[in-house]
This record gives C-alpha cells, structure tokens and sequence, in this order.
C-alpha cells in the first residue's frame, strides 16, 4: 500500500555536510544569543565612563564590505553551479577581500577604542560586553576567511572538483550566518545602546 | 550505493595492518583504540570512560557519606568534603551521564536505522577524544592546580558554580580554571557529537525508515542531540565569561564593577535545566525498547510518545528560573516557572502511563533488562512526583537547596537513569559481545544495589523535611539528622555491592557467558537483525523498513506491522 | 471566575489540612518526634511544625501537593503492581504465542492527557495564590526592621531604627495571631558571595545576593530560640554558617533591646584591664568594632555586647570561656579554614582576652 510505493519512489536524504553546517548555525547561534543578552542586560548599567554614546561610531564601510560579501559569495555560487571557474574564484576571491577588510576596520575600532577613549575589558561593564560580543563575532569572521581561503587556494591550484560542491555551499551558509550575525550585533550594540 | 556518503574515500584512513604489530596483540589493540573511527567501537570506548568515572565519582560520594555518617565527624575536613562534592557532581553530570548517552546512541543509532556509520565518523572520534581528555584535565586538577595551600587542589565551587565564589578574590589559584576549561572541552565535544547524532538520523536512515518509524530509541537520541545543540553552547558562554574574568579583568559577573551574581544563575541554568531532561532522554529511550520486547506488545500510542518526548525538550528550554525561586524574583517570575514547570510533568506523566499501558496485555518476560526497567519506573514516578512538589514555589522556598533536592535528583539520576542504564547494558550486551549476561549475578545485583539506592536517598527526603542544607561538610548533633544520615551511609555498602556484582557480571558473562546468537531476546529492531557483534560493515546487506518493527514484519509475514500503522 | 476558584480550594485545602494530612502527616513526619526538643531551643527544624507566619502559609500548598502526589503514586504503583502480578509468566508454553498487538488508544490517551491538566491546573493556582499572599505581603507600620548581611561564614545583624548592631542571633518579639501583629521584615544583603537565609520554622529561604536586596519576613507566634543554616554553598565554611532567631515576649524583647544600647561597663579586675590593653594592642581592633572604643573594624562581627550571645563562631560552639579560649588559641580548630587568624597567643594574653571578652554585656 502507501508503505509500498513509497520505497518504489527514489529514497532522497538531505546532503549530510548541508544538514551539519546548519546544525553548527543552531549551536552557534544559541553561543550568540547568551553575549547578546548580556550585552542588553548591562547595557546603560556602567557605572563608570566611557560610555557607547560617547565612543561608538556608526561602523558603515565595515558593514557595507560584510554585507556586499553576502552578495559576492552568492555569485561565486553561481559561477560554480554554472562551471564557469574563473567567475567563481573572481567573485570568491572579492568576498575574501570584503572579509579581510572588515577585520582591518574592526581592527583600527578597536585601536582607536583602547587607545584614543581608554576603553578596555576590564574598563567598566560596557567594555566586559563589547568586546565580548564584537570579538565572538570577529573571531567567526576569522574563521570564515581561513575556511574561504582554503577553498580559494585549492580553486586557483585547480583542486577543485564536481565532489567539493557541498563544501563550497556549506562554507557559504557559514558566511551568511556570519552576515545575520551582523546585522543582530549592528543593531543592538550600534543603534540601540547609542540611545540609551 | 545505498549509502554513497560512506564510500568516498574521505572516510577511509590508512589501513591499520600496515602500521602496528600483528593482530590481537597489546599494542595492536591500543592501536584499534587510538586510530578508530567505527561506531561501535566509538561507541563502547564511551560507556567503558562513563563506567570508568561513575567508579570515580562514586568513591568521592562515598567519602562524603562517611564524613556525614556521625555529627562532627573528623574523617574529611572542609576543603576535601568541598573539592569531593564539586568533583563528584560535575563528574557525574559531565564525564558519566553525557558521555554514557553517547556512548549508546553512537553504538545503536546507526544500527537501528540500519546505516554503516555515523555521518562524520572522524567528527565522532574527535568528540570522543575531546571529552576523553578534558575529563583527564578535570581530574588533573587534583595533582596540578596550585590551590589555597600551594597543594594541589580541585575546583571547591559546587558544580554550577555560583558566581562570585568564582570570582579571583573568592577562589584563588588555578582549581577554578581547571573546571572551566574542561568544561569547556567537554562542551565542544559534546556538541560535536550531538551534531553528529542528530546529521546521521535526518541523513543517513535506510531505504524506508521514516521520521514515522524511527524506534523510540532513536527519536530519544535525535531530541537529546537537539537539547544539546541547543543548551551546551550556553555553557561555554559561561566558561569563556567567567575565563574572561579571571583572565583579562572582565566584569560580567564582578558585583563591585556593577556585574549581576543573578545573570550567571540565570545563564548557568538556561543550560543547566534542558541539561537534566539531556541526561535522563537516555531513560526514556532504553525504557522504550526495553518493555515493548519484554511485554511482547508494540509501545503503546507510538506517536503520542514522539509528541510527548518533543514537547518535553520544547518546554524543558522555558523552566530554568525554577532552580532560582529563592534569589528573589517578583512574584510574577515566580508564578510564571510554576506554570512551565508543572506543565513539564504533563508529557512525562504521559510516557509513564503508556509504559503501563504497553505492558497491560502484554506477556512479560522477567528477563534482567525489564526487571532494571520495572525499577525505573517505581524509582521514576517518585522522582517525578518529588518534582511535581519541588517546582511549587512555596514548597520550594523551604526544600530547595536542601537534603530533599538533593534526594530529588538522585532519585531522577539513579533510580531514573541509573536503573535504564543498566537496563540497557543487560539489553544490548550480547548484542555488543556476542554473549548472554549471567541472570542470577544480574539478580543479585539488582537486589543489593535497589536496597542500597532506597536507604541512601530515602532518608533524605526526611533530612531536607528537618532543614538540613545541602553541601554541608559536617552538622551539629541533636537536630534530628544523625539517625537518618547513618541510614543513608550504610545503603552506601549496599550499593557498592551492587556495583561490585554488575562488574563482575560483566567480566565472567564475557568469558563464561553463553553464546547469544544474532537476536536472543526476539527482538524487532534493525540492530537485531545482524550478527552479534555486529561486523564493521554492520549490515552485509542494506535493510529495507516497512514498518516501525521490521523484524516483526521479518517474523510474522501473515500479519506484518505496516498493515496497521 | 477566580475568587470563586480560590475560594474553593481554600476550603479543600482547609479540610484536608483537618482530617487526612495530619494522618498521613503523622506517619510521614516521624522524623520530628524523634528527638526531645530541650529548653526552649528547638533543635529541630522541622518544616511541618512552623512557629511563624510565613512558614505555616507555606505548609498550607506543601500539604496539598504532598496529598495530590501521594494520591497519584498510590494509583500509579497500583496499577503498576497489577499489570505485573496479572501479565506475569504463566508457564514454559508462555513463550510459543505473541499476545494481541495494540498499538495505541486515542481515547485512553485524551484521559491520561487530560486528567495530569487538570491537576497542573489546580496546583498552579494554589501556589500563584500563596507566592502573591507571601512575598507580596504588606509591611504594617509598627513592624521591626532589621537588615542582614552575609559573610563568609556568619551574618552581620542591624535594627537600623534601634541603632544596634550584633551578629549571628537575631532577636524579634513573639506576634499575636489576633491581637498585636509585630512581624519583623528582614533586608537581606551580602558583602561579599552569595549566601541564603533558611530558618524553616520561621519562613523560607531567601537569598543573600551582593549587589542587589531581597527581602523576607517572619511573624512568629511562640517564644523560643529557633535554629538555621546559610542555605546557599558559600565557600569553606558555609557548613558552619549557622544562625539563630531567639523569640522573646514583647517586653523581654524591650529589655533585650536597652540591654543592647546601654554603654559597655569599664572591664574590672587586673585580669579583664590586661586583656582589654592585649585586645587593643594586638590586631584585633582591625576586624572587630566594640562601640565606644577605638576599635571600629568591620571585616569580622561587632563585638560590643559580645558577652550576651548564646554562641560563638556563627554558631560552631557554644559561649563558654572554654571554647571562647580555644577558639582564639586557634579558630581553625573550631572552624578550619575561617578568616579568624591564629595570632598565636600566650597563655596569659588567652586569659586576659577571655576575661575582657566576658565583660562586653
């Protein structure tokens, strides 16, 4: 009966490494939302100076890079489904270039915040939650431009084949995670706790 | 080709012949160990590790038992009673309740779902590994963490670490940092392999094994790799919070900075409550396929057994305040974790009655595995009940962190998990090394260590009912606790004989034991279906699923399952 | 719809406390009868025989769910003793046959699904009720007001409008269930981790959190002296955490209350002048505050009426010149690991000390 036709139709699973890196989003994701929440739960509570509305600027050339990346490793995507391989390490390479760049402007923020505001971890509970949560962010970005990096010199050695696909799309799902990620932190350290 | 994700020759690691001695040899056995990425062997290296630290841990509680066995005892003083409880409950919850999940859902759930491996076999030896090691750092503590007295010293800060007793100011050197940073290894290993466990079921099922069939077993295992997912990351959280702290001078939880002692409860138990229904999922997925073989009849309300197992994870994210009732909520808050925690004991009261019910009916067969499982429910339904009490705030305001929690939660954790555990170990042991385990050792183990377990933990019920705290390393005579303290350290001997007759049971079955052949229980599952022990292949031949019992199909084809579900 | 509900259930609740829950009590609570309660200290702190307000409205919902639960084992084991006794193995052909497959009932199921709702339903109400009815209680105008702060291991004590401040034994005056109703408010605060105030005759626990107050309260209808524990893990010594509440008739707690504010007597006698010179030469005075003097330390309990306390240490030995001198030979003998340093003291210093120490009343 139904039992029946239904091992006569092809038995389709979902792509393991697909499943996994989803898997590791959730994970990740519930990582994320504790420093989140900390970070809301002690935001206006510093009992000392500096405070964000005092020394954050508004992080728009390092938002722009990370989310066009978003877009770029979409087309690289694309280029590869279409196996067109230079189109693919052209726009794989950008987003590659768009990650570092993010991470030299977190960088000079952070430069500027320990050196010019005075600033620290061990400042005052503004600080404590900043760099906490900027820094798990940034240290996925790290993550990602290593995992591209893999990919982009295994492309350019011609290492790449049919097979390498899923790996291909799985680092891609990390990437836009890495991008979500953002776009939470963007708001909530950047355009709530200025106003507060 | 029904599985093509294990033949790439990703998996394939260099052939173990080329590198070590001949077969069967020492070191070829140690190379097995080390190198091995097979399921199976992952999955007994777990329980072997989980056995081997309940040893552990077990010796620490029965330190403790001694020292409470009289008023102004002598025999432990403050800092080893401390470090003892400290060690004895992260043990336990950390490197033997969690890993002997893992260990029984990387033997089983390949095999019931009739797949060749894990998804990430090499994922699977790495979690292993992981958690294998931070165990090993834990317990390094007690050699190499330079503590108040320049002597070694294991963390003293209860296992969920109350801030700020784990500020610098409160916990000078480094036993604290020990704990952390095991943890947090144990974190990462835990959730690569729940993530492992959880890729497998929705990735590498055989041809026809729905979502609607998956044993019970299973659908445990799928629920508690997605409680870990979810739950374990808060915990490193905490552990890198409270890194950053010590370390760098963070002040997440630094009261004098304006931190909030609050916000780590509340981190801590946002892990920490889906951390109990992870580790008594395990419970619930033995017992599922315990009775239904050894009552002869299918579980009874299949899927209202799914529903109640997913509902349970689902609210289990929503109660975590209920371990906070005392820190000073609003009388809202308060009500609020009531209510979800009361709601909790709807689906477990469920699964307990559809356990009866798949028994009424049925034929039992007082084989060990049931016997452990009958145990489990008696000891079960208490535990459940003391939770019913527990969660009523006004109840709680007077019981919690005290003597009466602390029976609580060894009646869920030892008469709950404990009890399935062995269960499932008499289940599936000849399953694992082709032998029968001894009946009448079983029995005499069951005897000694259900006496033991009740007068250890009864009393504590009363204990907690005439106010004495838990965590206290010695008590002042006259306040009605030295009877019943004396009580529960005897049921302590009791109980070490039990253990003493399962060990035993274990070694002579392997040796003496008779021969058990592919399915001696007539049994339904896919596991049953190979050779025992299974070959590293598994299944020389890739099963196909009709119904959720296939080797009922296999026995009865006048009257197959899948005509009725 | 609710008051109607709530009214209800307060008359259940009130006819089970009457009849079955004092049997069923009877049996369960063995435990308390043990041991002989002596003086008017109750040593035994049992939850079922509160002496105060806010402890027996707790035991109100504690006897209900004892009594839900205790009704759902007894039917849940029974059925559980029945299946197995009727399905038990009846024979060596037992095995030769497979019983009737059912895979499930739906109606059955609703029940089981349904009657566990109800149950949930009733009990959450009933607590809702006693949480808002405890914790939100009104602070009537003639109320003591003390505030508590935890140490590790003992607890510094204020009555900040009767200006005294002593340690480990709290005293409040008994309250009248109809006349005069003067319960004591407590304002719970820690210095340095968290530590939890428990005395269960009393009330319940609460919380000792730094940075941050809670509050509890305790009304109490029977003059004695109750005995509790820090409830929370607080490091070394929270075993010997311990801390006592001593009930007094209105008017003894009035002449508990001048004796605490009149000014400390000059010591007498050549033993107790050379012990108050050793006890302000020496460090103590870096810890310890006795008012009036020079010695306004604050890390350790004030000592100025020292010598009216029942106990010493937070409780860990009884205040008789004896342990008063073992303990300051050397606390760790008494409580190992506390922050009271050994100062290593001669013979003559411990005499003199204990002496001095003896006339701080």
């Amino acid at each position: 009966m139904s039992a029946n036709t239904e091992i006569d139709n092809v038995w389709k699973l979902p792509s393991h490494r697909k499943v996994g890196m989803v898997t590791l989003i959730l994970a990740e994701s519930a990582l994320f939302t504790i420093f989140v929440v900390a970070y809301l739960f002690y935001m206006g509570k510093s009992l000392n100076p500096p405070f964000p509305r005092e020394v954050l600027e508004f992080p728009l050339l390092g938002s722009i890079a990370l989310f066009s990346s978003s877009a770029t490793i979409f087309l690289a995507e694309k280029a590869l489904h279409k196996g067109n391989r230079a189109g693919f390490l052209f726009w794989w390479g950008f987003t590659l270039v768009l990650g570092v760049y993010f991470l030299y402007f977190t960088g000079t923020e952070w430069v500027k915040l320990i050196y010019v505001d005075g600033l620290t971890i061990a400042t005052n509970t503004f600080g404590t939650t900043f760099y906490s949560l900027v820094g798990l962010h940034a240290f996925h970005v790290v993550v990602g431009v290593m995992l591209l990096l893999g990919i982009f010199i295994a492309g350019i050695r011609n290492r790449l084949k049919a097979s390498h696909t899923e790996h291909v799309e799985a680092i891609s799902y990390y990437w836009h995670f890495v991008d979500c990620i953002w776009i939470v932190v963007l708001s909530v350290v950047y355009i709530i706790s200025v106003r507060v | 080709m029904e599985n093509d994700i294990l033949i790439e020759d990703d998996y394939r690691l260099p052939d173990p012949v080329r590198l070590g001695d001949e077969p069967g040899s020492f070191t070829r056995i140690i190379q097995k160990i080390v190198f091995t990425v097979d399921h199976k062997i992952l999955g007994l290296m777990y329980i072997g590790s989980a056995l081997f630290f309940f040893v552990i841990a077990g010796l620490l509680a029965s330190l403790m038992r001694i020292q409470l066995m009289y008023p102004n005892n002598t025999f432990l003083g403050p800092n080893a009673f401390n470090t003892s409880f400290t060690m004895h409950g992260t043990t336990m919850v950390f490197l033997v309740g969690m890993p002997m999940a893992f260990g029984f859902a990387n033997y089983l759930v390949p095999l019931m779902i009739g797949a060749r491996d894990m998804a990430f076999p090499r994922l699977n030896a790495f979690g292993f590994w992981v958690f294998f090691f931070g165990g090993c750092l834990l317990f390094f503590s007690y050699l190499g963490a330079p503590g108040l007295y320049a002597a070694g010293s294991a963390p003293d800060v209860g296992w969920f670490a109350y801030s700020p007793l784990t500020a610098r100011a409160f916990s000078r050197g480094h036993s604290t940092d020990y704990w952390t940073l095991s943890l947090l290894l144990g974190g990462v290993g835990s959730v690569a392999t729940a993530l492992n466990v959880l890729v497998t079921v929705i990735c590498c099922r055989c041809k026809g094994m729905t979502l609607g069939r998956l044993p019970i077993f299973v659908w445990s295992m799928l629920v508690l790799s997605f409680l870990v997912i979810l739950a374990l990351p808060c915990l490193s959280a905490c552990q890198i919070m409270i890194t950053l702290d010590r370390y760098l001078g963070a002040k997440f939880f630094d009261t004098q900075a304006g931190g909030s002692a609050v916000l780590w409860q509340h981190f801590f138990w946002i892990f920490g409550h889906p951390e109990v229904y992870i580790l008594i999922m395990p419970a619930f997925a033995i017992t599922s396929e315990v009775i239904p073989v050894f009552s002869r009849k299918p579980i009874f309300g299949y899927p209202i057994m799914v529903a109640a197992l997913v509902s349970i994870s689902f609210i289990s994210l929503g109660v975590w305040a209920h371990h906070m009732f005392c820190v000073g909520m609003t009388s809202l808050e308060n009500a609020f974790f009531v209510t979800s925690t009361l709601l909790v004991s709807i689906p477990t009261g469920i699964k307990i009655f559809n356990w009866i019910a798949t028994m009424y009916g049925g034929r039992l067969r007082f084989e060990l595995p049931l016997i452990f499982a009958v145990g489990f429910l008696f000891q079960f339904l208490i535990a459940g009940l003391t939770g019913v009490m527990l969660a009523v705030a006004p109840f709680d305001w007077q019981l919690s962190d005290s003597y009466f929690v602390v029976a609580h939660f060894h009646y869920v954790l030892i008469g709950g998990l404990l009890f399935t555990i062995f269960s499932g170990i008499y289940y599936w042991y000849p399953k694992a090394f082709g032998r029968m385990p001894n009946f009448k050792l079983g029995l005499w183990h069951f005897v000694f260590f259900t006496i033991g377990f009740h007068m250890t933990f009864l009393p504590q019920h009363f204990l907690g009912f005439l106010g004495m705290p838990r965590r206290i390393y010695t008590y002042q005579a006259d306040r009605g606790w030295d009877e019943w303290n004396f009580v529960s350290t005897i049921g302590v001997l009791f109980q070490a004989v039990g253990i003493l007759f399962f060990v035993y049971n274990l070694i002579y079955s392997y040796i003496r034991g008779e021969s058990a052949g592919e399915d001696p229980w007539d049994a339904w599952t896919l596991e049953w279906a190979t050779t025992s022990p299974p070959p590293d292949y598994n299944f020389a031949e890739m099963p196909v699923v009709k119904s959720r019992r296939p080797l009922w199909d296999a026995k009865h084809p006048d009257d197959p399952d899948w005509k009725y579900e | 719809m609710f008051p109607v509900v709530f009214y209800w259930l307060g008359k259940i609740s009130g006819a089970l406390n009457r009849c079955i829950v004092s049997a069923f009590l009877a049996g369960l609570g063995m435990c308390s009868a043990q041991a002989a309660e002596s003086g008017d200290v109750h040593l035994v702190a049992d939850i079922f025989r509160p002496l105060s307000r806010p402890a027996e409205m707790l035991l109100e919902p504690t006897q209900l769910v004892l009594l839900v639960t205790l009704g759902i084992f007894l039917v849940v084991v029974g059925v559980l003793v029945f299946v197995l006794i009727q399905f038990r193995p009846r024979g060596p052909e037992d095995h030769l046959t497979e019983p009737p497959q059912i895979y499930g009932s739906n109606n059955i199921e609703m029940a089981w699904t349904v009657i566990p709702c109800l149950v949930v339903f009733v009990l959450v109400l009933v607590s809702a009720r006693s949480i808002v009815e405890i914790q939100d209680a009104p602070v009537p105008e003639n109320a003591i007001h003390i505030r508590l702060v935890g140490h590790q291991w003992w607890w510094e004590i204020h009555y900040p409008e009767l200006g005294i401040t002593t340690a480990n034994e709290i005293h409040i005056p008994v309250s009248t269930r109809n006349g005069v109703q003067t319960p004591t408010h407590i304002q719970l605060e820690s210095a340095d981790v968290i530590h939890s105030f428990w005395v269960p005759q009393m009330a319940g626990k609460t919380d000792l959190v730094p940075n941050r107050i809670n509050k509890t309260w305790m009304e109490p209808f029977q003059v004695g002296t109750f005995l509790g524990n820090c409830a929370e893990y607080c490091g070394t010594q929270h075993a010997n955490m311990l801390l006592r509440v001593i009930v007094h008739e209105p008017k003894e707690f009035q002449k508990w209350v001048e004796s605490q504010k009149r000014p400390t007597a000059e010591p007498e006698g050549a033993l107790a002048i050379q012990g108050k010179k050793d006890f302000f030469d020496l460090s103590c005075i870096n810890c310890h505050t006795v008012d009036g003097t020079l010695a306004k330390g604050v890390f350790g309990p004030d000592l100025t009426k020292f010598a009216t306390r029942q106990t010493l240490g937070a409780g860990v030995a009884p205040r008789t010149p004896a342990d008063i001198r073992a303990w300051l030979a050397n606390p760790d003998s008494l409580k190992p690991g506390c922050y009271m340093p050994d100062m290593k003291l001669t013979p003559q210093q411990l005499d003199g000390l204990v002496a001095y120490l003896e006339t701080l009343k």
